[in-house]
């Protein structure tokens, strides 16, 4: 069970520090408004010019192996509702270190999907 | 007013990209993973033809696509919308991935599961109903 566990938590941190670093490059480049093709490639190009999304992606391409490793002995309606474990450390770090001003409801709505992974959680025996 | 109308339905034309490419690529990487064999298996020296075997399944690549056109729909709606919003929003995709295991895979899911997964359903219809953007434009 302890492969189990720090496959999970590994899969939770690097994903979700992956997503916020990405966010932040995200939010450095600013809002897209053409939605052509090229405009698109000029997106991605410009995209990968910034440091951040560098260390977005390694942390995330840690978890995508950590899930890979997962799916290999549990099933999909499994693994994949236990890493909204990530939506508690996403909606913190979101308020930490990217400044979001997070409110009562939004945290009601997190609090409720965390319940629904114990339930999935508990389904597992 | 028609501007608002726009940034909403370019938000929400994202989350559907997110919530269907997602799940089926989380579906395939299961199918593709379950041929590769179980990582409580996996040593140290036995991990290069693992990850040779992990390279070479099609249901992988195809999962990888699948998961890569989410990718560029969720980096997309990060640039108008907060993280915050976002990803729970993107949770829609777990109860997706539900309704795949069971139809793609075959995979028998409990009662106390499909519970777990309709209160997460909830969770998610609680934090659609905030706004998508809570901090200023830079």
């Amino acid at each position: 069970m302890l492969r189990e566990f720090l496959l999970l938590t590994l899969l939770v941190v690097s994903g979700t520090g992956g997503e916020l670093c990405v966010s932040h490059a995200m939010k450095q480049i600013g809002e897209v408004h053409d939605f052509r093709p090229l405009a698109l490639v000029k997106f991605v190009l410009q995209a990968l010019r910034v440091a951040w999304m560098w260390v977005g992606v390694a942390m995330m391409a840690l978890a995508f192996f950590s899930l890979l490793a997962m799916l290999s002995f549990e099933n999909v309606s499994f693994v994949v509702p236990v890493t909204a474990l990530s939506y508690a450390a996403g909606t913190v770090g979101a308020a930490v270190f990217l400044r979001e001003r997070i409110n009562t409801q939004r945290w009601v709505g997190v609090a409720i999907v965390c319940l629904g992974v114990t339930i999935v959680w508990l389904s597992h025996r | 007013m028609k501007e608002a109308e726009g940034f909403h339905l370019k938000t929400y034309l994202m989350i559907a990209c997110i919530a269907i490419f997602s799940p089926l690529g989380n579906v395939l990487l299961g199918k593709g993973m379950k041929d590769v064999g179980s990582a409580r298996e996996w040593s140290p020296s036995a991990l290069p033809h693992v990850l040779a075997r992990i390279f070479s399944s099609g249901y992988i690549w195809l999962g990888v696509a699948s998961l890569l056109t989410f990718f560029v729909a969720y980096m997309l709606v990060l640039t108008w919308a907060d993280y915050s919003y976002v990803q729970p929003s993107s949770s829609l995709a777990y109860a997706v991935t539900g309704i795949l295991s069971y139809l793609l895979l075959g995979e028998v899911i409990t009662p106390l599961r499909w519970l777990g997964i309709a209160v997460i359903c909830v969770g998610v219809l609680v934090v659609g109903h905030t706004a998508p953007r809570t901090t200023e434009r830079v």
